[in-house]
């Protein structure tokens, strides 16, 4: 308890810091006069709010198809509106902790170098998120009534993942096209400057507020409250009408009329390695993370294009980027298919040795893996074979490393409790899989730029899969 | 549950044994199971019944293959499981009390699976899954992910898959746990089916009136022994009241702290 308070304080002092180093400048804005600087302080908040609007569509999205206390809440003397009026309530509670917490370092410098009135920006946040809460009720329910419960737990978690990273990478592909490097730079051109309202348009109250505006604190405040209560108000009430609808969903139905052909001829190896893949297929939440992954990578994609296109070499900045998403992804991947066993005691109980079992796994993961890194391995080596093929071994080896920490940890869960992974597993694997990603990425980067120096995080990548293997716990 | 003549007692012991359990132990932060013998025969149908902790569940993890035992050997028809796991495996089937099946595979998908890993030729494992199905009731839902089903669903998609690849010998921990009336039924009808066909069936229950009706033979397990073996009327025989239910013999059993544990035949 005492070394996670003290790497608690550590990893605030160090957002602190981050957070002095971005925003020091524009502390002391007039926010009378300065366009530039409510333009670039709204498109951050446009960044966070999108953040919110994401979590809180996945939040909805559980309570609406939870099942864990529907017949106790739907049975019980408290009528349905009530309920989820106060659910509802408690996820714009929630959201708003959630984007003040990832405020905080940022409001915190604001008052150590800009005074007190800067405090008023955690309610700006906090309105920000009761917004978020409301746009994800309105958004879901219409989901809902226009798709049908049974496609939408499916269709809202990959919107969500969608809206969470469209306006990052929207905004990055505004940057390669324009400036042709990573940067926040589209929000502070001329252009936009001039072709945005004026300041006192009521579109930069938020911003405003932020930058300590009484009257626009108030009007967003209000304004947060009065949607927040819309939201409660319009929907609450046939919300419990609609979780009934999703319990009763039936399920997806398998077109198939005879045994797979694929598996007529099969060995067993075979068989575990189909079955891992049909269910990775076939996970609505895995296919929205799936999803993100691949979303993210599409600005480093497009960036290679631009830059192969215009004869420049700093594609060499995409080698590390897709090591380190393949990292993450085989992590979650070798989770699933390790300690994620729905059967366990079938498998334990076929006649297969248990090194068979394990490899099969491994080999469903890295596979997996393959196919989604391949066709950007592929691009990238119509620019330099030599980088394809570091991006390609790097990808494998931080999907491999990321895999032999989760067998060296694996615990007996189920694939339902995937999200909470991070709660039920070791730290030290969740640790291990994040620095050894790095470690990896950091390996390929210097690799592809062509120094000896690759050796030290290889060597320290190395060391963390060693020392994991050394303090694992005995497999029974 | 038919009562035993001389005949049938000579014949039991002329038939090949299916299962043979000596000495077996296996202790965790106290005995669970306790130098135990155990053997079952050929297309008999044994139900193990005990109190709470008794060491039943136990026993039936170690002799799927499970768990490993700190003593004692298991032999699987002729094949000595703890030196030849894989071969043991090979004709034999568990079944807990838990139906762990796949929520996003349909009862077809997890059958093909399970065959595929039992190496079953596809043909034949095809036939038998669609005959295991219809028996089971579940051919209107074959092509449906299993994650809608009810508990009593996802326990004869279990069974059937503990089923498809015609196992000699079928372990079963407490498999009627939360079913309905009807599917209890349904399940008791396969396993009896498959007795008869020269299947071999060993299950733990706490209904003390499935293995009143179903078993062949009973075995009583306590504190990690078994404490009495045989058919109802052996049993009864044991306590001296010959016109006792099968609840109130167990509980004068399981009572009385003078009774030896049962040696091997």
């Amino acid at each position: 308890m005492r070394n996670f308070a003290i790497a608690l304080i550590v990893f605030a002092g160090f957002m602190h810091l981050l957070a002095y180093s971005m925003i020091r400048r524009y502390v002391g804005a007039d926010v009378g006069h300065e366009l530039a600087t409510i333009v670039v302080v709204t498109g951050i908040m446009l960044l966070l709010w999108s953040l919110l609007l994401a979590q809180a569509m996945e939040l909805i999205t559980r309570v609406l198809y939870s099942r864990s206390d529907l017949d106790l809440i739907l049975t019980s003397p408290v009528s349905s509106r009530k309920i989820f009026s106060v659910r509802i309530g408690r996820i714009a509670l929630e959201v708003a902790f959630f984007a003040m917490l990832l405020a905080m370092p940022f409001i915190d410098v604001m008052v150590v170098l800009g005074g007190a009135r800067w405090l008023v920006a955690y309610g700006v946040v906090a309105a920000m998120g009761a917004v978020a809460a409301a746009f994800a009720v309105a958004l879901t329910v219409a989901l809902f009534r226009t798709i049908g419960a049974k496609r939408t737990r499916l269709i809202a978690q990959i919107v969500a993942a969608v809206i969470g990273a469209a306006f990052v990478i929207g905004l990055q592909i505004a940057a390669i096209f324009s400036f042709g490097s990573f940067s926040l730079a589209p929000i502070q051109s001329a252009w936009l400057i001039g072709h945005v309202p004026h300041v006192g348009s009521p579109v930069w109250w938020p911003a405003r507020a932020v930058l300590g505006d009484l009257t626009a604190v108030i009007l967003v405040a209000a304004i947060s409250i009065v949607l927040l209560g819309a939201a409660i108000l319009v929907f609450a009430a046939r919300f419990g009408d609609h979780v009934v609808a999703a319990a009763a969903v039936s399920f997806a139905v398998v077109r198939q009329s005879g045994w797979s052909s694929s598996l007529r001829r099969r060995s067993a190896s075979r068989v575990l390695r189909h079955k891992e893949w049909t269910l990775l297929r076939r996970d609505p939440w895995l296919m929205s993370q799936t999803l993100m992954q691949i979303l993210y990578l599409l600005p480093p994609a497009l960036f290679l294009w631009h830059t192969f296109h215009n004869g420049t070499d700093t594609y060499v900045l995409l080698v590390p980027m897709l090591v380190m998403a393949a990292g993450h992804l085989g992590g979650g991947l070798a989770w699933l298919s390790i300690s994620g066993e729905d059967a366990a005691d079938l498998v334990a109980t076929a006649p297969l040795s248990p090194q068979r079992i394990v490899w099969a796994k491994i080999e469903a993961v890295v596979g997996a893996v393959a196919l989604i890194f391949a066709p950007l391995v592929a691009a990238l080596a119509f620019a330099s074979v030599k980088l394809a093929l570091v991006a390609g071994a790097g990808v494998m080896i931080a999907t491999a490393s990321a895999t032999l920490i989760q067998l060296c940890f694996r615990t007996q869960a189920r694939r339902s409790q995937f999200r909470h992974r991070h709660v039920s597993s070791s730290r030290i694997a969740t640790f291990g899989e994040a620095f050894s990603s790095i470690a990896w990425a950091a390996t390929s980067a210097l690799i592809a730029t062509g120094t000896w120096l690759a050796l030290f995080p290889a060597l320290i990548a190395i060391s963390i899969l060693g020392g994991i293997r050394l303090i694992s716990p005995p497999v029974t | 549950m038919h009562s035993p003549t001389p005949t049938a007692i000579m014949s039991r012991t002329r038939r090949p044994v299916a299962l043979a359990v000596r000495g077996l132990a296996k202790r965790f932060d106290r005995p669970a199971v306790d130098a135990l013998d155990l053997t079952v025969y050929g297309g008999e149908f044994y139900v193990l019944v005990g109190p709470n902790g008794a060491g039943k569940t136990t026993t039936l993890r170690m002799v799927a293959g499970l768990l490993r035992p700190d003593a004692g050997s298991i032999t699987t028809g002729a094949i000595d499981a703890l030196a030849d796991p894989l071969a043991a495996k090979q004709i034999t089937a568990w079944l807990s009390d838990e139906p762990m099946i796949y929520d996003k595979l349909t009862p077809f998908e997890y059958l093909e699976f399970v065959a595929g890993l039992w190496r079953i030729d596809s043909g034949e494992a095809e036939a038998r899954a669609r005959e295991l199905l219809g028996w089971l009731g579940l051919e209107p839902h074959a092509h449906e992910r299993c994650e809608g089903f009810s508990r009593g669903m996802r326990q004869k998609v279990a069974l059937a898959g503990a089923l498809v690849h015609d196992p000699k010998l079928i372990i079963l921990d407490e498999p009627l746990t939360g079913l309905d009336a009807g599917s209890a039924r349904v399940v008791k009808n396969v396993l009896r089916e498959r007795v008869t066909a020269g299947g071999t069936v060993i299950m733990t229950t706490h209904i003390l009136e499935v293995a009143e009706r179903l078993a062949d033979r009973i075995g009583v397990i306590a504190s990690g022994r078994l404490i009495a073996e045989g058919t109802l009327d052996e049993l009864r025989h044991k306590t001296g009241k010959t016109a006792a239910s099968l609840e109130e013999t167990f509980l004068t059993l399981v009572a009385d702290p003078v009774v030896q544990p049962v040696a091997a035949e």
